[in-house]
């Protein structure tokens, strides 16, 4: 039933992570998202040059944009005709959440890999649990429901250890199969 | 299994044995019966069966009251909510990938002062000192020896920005392969092949889990961003199919029933390519012709629904900036002509060259990793692959930069104000009006400069690939295929652009490309070129250019990509039936019985059947005379994952079939919970036990967890036609019986070691049941 949970946890989560999205999204269009962008090539002696500005869609033409206009009134036309003008929209707090969500999740990730590799043995050395799996018949049983029974642990930290010494064995097991024995995923 | 039992459970003979003193534990199911173990194949008839009577179950129990009406409506909504959740979340963790990747590959060169999370082209977004000859340049971005020393140019600055570009590379690919071993091994590579495997009908536990879609999604956007020669598209299959996977689990009609599970995970595929190439409908064909199975009508209605909701999150993310779901989205509005079909269909047989080329070394690469020493270092195997690829690819500047990008910059047209190198042409300065039809130009240097800088690119990124693919990180094979497609299709397209510009007299060119008209299309051909290179790797052909239409948006290049598709797939064929993922399926060994090859030798099922002339009679149960002791010792002594259940050992008539591991666990549960079994009971499979004098040991009666209609052949059925039961059915095992007698036994993997041996393949190259 905890992997139930779990997976109910999981699911909310994602979901939360989906509407946050959203909702800085939704909110997110200030000065810096929004820009008219455009690009005139050489003319006559006019070098080429690009144009910048944050305007409506609607003003989002070479008449609004280029200024100070460099030509005279009557090549306005030509000229702008050369000129590609650009409307685009981007969410800056997305960019940002996101890097900053997916920086943490590998913080978190690498921080929990040097727990397990370095602190966690020396905290379980003669923890009955860390005896390595020697038959292959115990290793078969470890899938997750077999023995996720309600009996084992009693306190929440308990229960938590427990899945984590199933998940170990898990992943144990997982390393066998693609890294020692190349059964899969080679 | 339990639509025989459910048919026969209110039947009066049934009561009466439930309420007496037999098997009142028996009366609820007791836990993992009719579950698989790990590397088994399910049994579809019977998923489907028990799904049948589940919602037969529901049904019947929804006119009893509103709730159980309320219940079963929800039930029946299960399927499309599962599919909006597995849309919702394949779309979001694309856009957190993509805009990850995106940031990461700039790091490698520089950084953003301003905001450090923004990669150089957001960094420059608002940037108004860019100037029209260095329009990607702004102060806020700076370089990594810009940064440190203060130079921006020199051999000194570029030495540094070298040795950096290495060592980010180096670092990212390190993180991705130690994340990768640590917390998840099944991350690794491309996943397409296990998950084809897994669609079949075949139980990888952990493979669709949830540290897999945890650390895939991390280490991918590692992996993408070190450089290395691979792509996002493949593990974003596998990506979208945990989602599934983990979405399944929110609804026992799918977590409890695994024919059912595959159903979403078809759709789950279909939801993963339409993010990875902005394609719903290029992905949902996709799932139909390459990665699934048993697909429904109901699940293409699913799939399209779940590609549909995938897309519009990853819209809303807007990853790119450019309102686009992919990075290459090109628009073309010119025509092509008849007489490009030449050049077309030359592209089309490069590409079947490079996916026969491909798959050959590659496997052969990977069955070198496979069974000798290099498989042993992983770790290092990447690390030097990193290495290895960083130095070569940062000279040449079409390599330095993210794979992506290189595609989305051959497959664009050369307008007026392109800046790259590539479309440095030589300008008429009479020139007036430069909208969308530029008439041909001759080159400029930038362009023969850019030649033979792809040619360069172009043989690092065929070599390279082949040792990139299987490496233990998430790898895909798509952008690395057609970015080779891209640099050959453009590298062509240069030169007929050139070809009709400067020989306008030629007969061929004669009605077709007058001066000043713009005849060809580079960029065109970079796209014709991609297709035939993954359609040559990969043998799609229909979901192949249904991609590639969503791409362009252009209806009118429809016959072009469908011709190089077309053809890559004959020249590739002709090299070798199998694609990549079938090749690498079948490397591995798994057991997958593809429908689309043909069995045609004339067999018969008693030369498949077991046991074979000199071998030990098969393994059966008797219906009513085995004990206890009996099946325990027979379940120690063999590995059969199941028993034929028959009357007598002597007449050998067929009851039914029991699963092995369905037996295991009855017999653990009625040890552990009902008075009375010890070894010496009798294990009764009949309807009703006899009455026994009370000094016999309590009967056991499992007739529940037998299967009263397992498939039968007689023995002269050719083996033609059971080839065709075992896959349009689904079976995992079939049982052959003469005259009504029972012969033996032919399991899937009998099936596949003779299709093996038939091919004159090795027949222990099948591992798994």
């Amino acid at each position: 039933m905890s992997c139930r949970a779990g997976s109910w946890m999981f699911a909310a989560a994602a979901v939360i992570v989906c509407l946050l999205d959203t909702a800085v999204f939704a909110e997110a269009k200030n000065f810096e998202d929004v820009r008219c962008k455009c690009i005139c090539p050489p003319y006559r002696n006019i070098s080429g040059n690009i144009y910048n500005i944050n305007v409506t869609q609607k003003d989002c033409n070479c008449l609004h944009v280029v200024d100070p206009m460099p030509v005279p009134g009557h090549d306005v036309e030509a000229y702008c005709l050369l000129c590609e003008c650009k409307y685009e929209e981007r969410s800056s707090n997305t960019i940002k959440v996101t890097i900053i969500i997916y920086l943490s999740v590998v913080g978190a990730l690498l921080l929990y890999m040097l727990f397990l590799l370095l602190v966690d043995p020396l905290i379980r050395k003669h923890d009955p649990y860390t005896q390595p799996l020697h038959n292959e018949e115990d290793s078969e049983e470890m899938r997750p429901r077999a023995d996720a029974g309600p009996a084992r642990g009693n306190t929440v930290l308990e229960r938590v250890e427990g899945a984590q010494q199933r998940w170990k064995k898990q992943v144990q097991e997982q390393r066998k199969t693609v890294f020692d024995r190349h059964k899969l995923l080679s | 299994m339990e639509a025989a039992e459910g048919v026969s459970a209110p039947t009066p003979t049934e009561e009466m044995n439930g309420a007496g003193t037999l098997m009142d534990f028996l009366d609820e199911p007791f836990p993992d019966v009719g579950t698989y173990e790990d590397f088994h194949t399910i049994d579809w008839l019977r998923e489907k069966s028990r799904d049948t009577d589940r919602h037969r179950k529901i049904t019947s129990k929804s006119r009893e009251s509103l709730w159980e009406l309320i219940k079963s409506l929800l039930d029946a909504w299960s399927g499309w909510v599962v599919m909006l959740l597995i849309g919702l979340l394949s779309g979001t963790l694309a856009g957190v990938i993509d805009l990850a990747v995106d940031w990461m590959t700039d790091l490698k060169e520089g950084v953003c002062l301003s905001a450090f999370w923004y990669s150089h082209e957001q960094c420059c977004w608002t940037s108004n000192q860019t100037t029209f000859a260095d329009r990607d340049k702004c102060p806020q971005w700076q370089k990594w020896a810009e940064l440190m020393t203060g130079h921006t140019e020199g051999a000194g600055a570029y030495l540094l920005n070298y040795f950096l570009y290495i060592l980010w590379a180096l670092l990212f690919s390190f993180l991705a392969v130690t994340l990768v071993r640590v917390f998840a091994p099944y991350a690794c590579g491309s996943g397409i092949p296990e998950i084809k495997t897994i669609l079949s009908g075949f139980i990888i536990r952990g493979y669709l889990g949830k540290w897999t879609l945890l650390i895939k999604t991390v280490t991918l956007v590692l992996a993408v961003s070190s450089g290395l020669s691979l792509g996002k598209e493949g593990p974003l299959v596998h990506v979208a199919c945990c989602c599934g996977n983990l979405f399944c689990s929110l609804f026992s009609k799918y977590s409890k029933n695994e024919g059912k599970r595959r159903e979403v995970l078809s759709a789950a595929a279909a939801a993963g390519v339409s993010v990875a190439f902005g394609a719903p409908i290029g992905g949902v064909l996709f799932s139909l012709e390459e990665v699934s199975y048993y697909f429904p009508l109901k699940t293409l209605w699913r799939s399209f629904f779940a590609a549909l909701v995938a897309a519009f999150t990853l819209r809303s993310i807007n990853p790119f900036g450019n309102s686009r779901l992919v990075l290459f989205y090109v628009e073309y509005h010119t025509p092509w002509y008849m007489a490009e079909l030449v050049p077309f269909i030359l592209l089309g047989v490069f590409g079947g060259l490079w996916g026969a080329l491909f798959i050959r070394a590659n496997i052969a690469w990977c069955r070198r990793r496979k069974t000798t020493q290099l498989g042993k270092y992983p770790v290092l195997e990447v690390i030097v692959v990193t290495a290895i690829t960083a130095v070569l690819a940062y000279p040449n500047p079409y390599t330095r930069r993210s794979t992506s990008e290189l595609i989305s910059e051959l497959f664009n047209d050369c307008g007026a104000l392109e800046s790259s190198q590539l479309c440095d042409y030589i300008n008429n300065p009479n020139m007036s009006r430069p909208v969308d039809d530029i008439p041909d130009r001759p080159a400029g240097p930038g362009v023969y400069n850019a030649m033979w800088q792809l040619a360069l690119a172009l043989i690092f990124k065929i070599v390279i690939t082949i040792f990139t693919f299987g490496i233990k990180i998430p790898s895909g094979l798509f952008i690395p295929s057609m970015a080779v497609g891209a640099i050959a299709g453009r590298i062509v397209g240069i030169a007929v652009e050139q070809m009709a510009y400067h020989h306008h007299d030629w007969i061929i060119f004669k009605n077709w490309c007058r001066p000043g008209a713009d005849c060809v299309t580079p960029g065109l051909y970079a796209m014709v070129g991609a297709a035939a290179c993954l359609g040559g790797v990969t043998r799609m052909t229909v979901s192949l250019v249904v991609i590639m239409f969503e791409l362009t948006g252009g209806l009118e290049y429809i016959v072009p990509l469908m011709a190089a598709a077309v053809t890559s797939k004959w020249v590739a064929d002709a090299f070798g039936k199998e694609g990549i993922y079938e090749s690498h399926i079948q490397l591995n060994g798994y057991p997958y019985l593809d429908v689309r090859d043909e069995f045609t030798h004339r067999t018969l099922a008693t030369d498949v059947m077991r046991p074979r002339r000199n071998d030990p009679p098969l393994a059966v149960l008797t219906q009513d005379s085995t004990t206890v002791e009996d099946v325990e010792t027979l379940i120690k002594d063999t590995d059969y994952n199941g028993f034929p259940v028959v009357v007598s050992r002597e007449s050998e008539r067929l009851i039914g079939f029991v699963q092995r591991r369905d037996l295991t666990l009855a017999i653990k549960n009625a040890r552990q919970k009902q008075d009375g079994v010890v070894s010496s009971s009798v294990v009764y499979f009949t309807e009703d036990a006899p009455q026994l004098p009370a000094s016999n040991p309590q009967p056991l009666k499992l007739r529940r967890i037998l299967n009263l209609s397992p498939f039968t052949v007689t023995d002269h059925t050719p083996m033609e036609t059971v080839v065709d039961i075992f896959r349009k059915l689904g079976l995992r095992q079939c049982l052959v019986t003469r005259s009504g007698r029972l012969l033996g036994i032919i399991t899937k993997k009998d099936v596949l070691r003779h299709m093996a041996q038939m091919m004159n393949q090795d027949p222990e190259s099948i591992m798994f049941n």
